[in-house]
């Protein structure tokens, strides 16, 4: 469970932006990886907590899945994979280590009070 | 009402560990030492593993161990036994390391010049997956009593890894350990990850362990001098 430290670092780098731009924020919007090794439902109930008593309480964080896209070598393009449990071309099959995303902790935007 | 107002900014969270891990991976490979780490849920043997390739790698390289722990230092005490410098990193409670605990673990410890320094995480097969250590080699371990079916229950840290070692081969017989199915199921989740099979206790398979971690440091110091 280190979700609650996730939180807090996203909550840390808003905080900080918003400091540092004069604005509020209404909501945090998020990119998670399926690989990423975070879950998001525990992330999202730990973000609350994480704001409480900041400048972003009250706040929203929305998550965007970004699923797991790797590079199949027989077909030449990248593929979504069905399965985490399953790295082969869902296509044709080869097996697909080499990962192009799905690794994703990122914040990509913040939202603003009008 | 107005659209909302988005401001852009694209950063990743886990930002402050990536850099000090990046430090710490450019340190290693500026001193000619390889970081190695081991991750695994508790009890697949880590330190029985870990204590085993230090005694063994200990007459012919200069080998040192960092050993992450919730509460106790039993880990380091046990590692201690295989004569090489050895420092326990307690997490009181959390459940991983971070880099930034690397860095400072190895900020009062004169190692001078090592050939390799191996980092041992907390037992747990979740959280370590996501922070990046600045080790060149990670290790999952998986031992034969816990099941096969362990790579699938969960992806995300063996796709992390580089390598695989099933522990406790010993054992194998007695728990009726489909070694197929679990070969089969670290490829699923890790397409080309080479796997070792080893028992610490008997010896079995360490040799090819070893060698391997040998090639591995021989192949970062002679990289260091070119």
């Amino acid at each position: 469970m280190h979700e609650l430290s996730i939180a807090m670092s996203i909550v840390d780098m808003a905080q900080e932006e918003a400091a540092r731009r004069k604005v509020y924020i209404e909501a945090v919007h998020l990119e998670l990886g399926t690989l990423s090794g975070v879950v998001k439902e525990a992330l999202l109930f730990s973000y609350k907590v994480a704001c409480d008593g900041t400048l972003l309480e009250g706040s929203r964080l929305v998550v965007k899945d970004v699923p797991i896209q790797v590079y199949c070598s027989s077909c030449k393009m990248p593929k979504t994979l069905k399965s985490m449990q399953l790295f082969c071309c869902p296509d044709c099959g080869t097996q697909t280590p080499e990962v192009i995303h799905g690794k994703e902790l990122t914040v990509t935007a913040l939202e603003l009070k009008q | 009402m107005n659209p909302a107002r988005m401001l852009e900014v694209r950063k990743n969270v886990l930002k402050q560990n990536d850099v000090i891990a990046r430090a710490l991976r450019d340190r290693f490979r500026a001193q000619g030492t390889l970081a190695v780490s081991l991750v695994s849920s508790p009890g697949a043997g880590k330190t029985t593993f870990l204590e085993k390739t230090l005694t063994l790698l200990k007459p012919h390289f200069r080998v040192a161990a960092l050993v992450g722990d919730l509460a106790t230092e039993n880990d380091a005490l046990r590692l201690a036994r295989s004569q090489v410098p050895v420092k326990q990193i307690t997490t009181g409670t959390l459940c991983h390391l971070e880099a930034a605990m690397i860095e400072h673990a190895l900020e009062d410890w004169n190692l001078g010049q090592l050939d390799a320094l191996f980092v041992e995480n907390v037992g747990n097969l979740v959280c370590p997956a996501s922070y990046d250590l600045g080790e060149d080699l990670r290790i999952v371990l998986l031992s034969v009593t816990e099941g096969e079916d362990k790579p699938l229950k969960y992806p995300t840290i063996f796709n992390s890894a580089d390598v695989a070692v099933i522990t406790k081969i010993d054992l194998a017989a007695a728990v009726e350990f489909d070694e197929r199915a679990a070969n089969a199921n670290i490829q699923a989740v890790r397409p080309g990850m080479q796997v070792f099979k080893v028992s610490a206790k008997t010896n079995e398979g360490m040799d090819d362990c070893l060698q391997f971690l040998a090639d591995a440091f021989t192949e970062r110091s002679q990289k260091m001098t070119v």
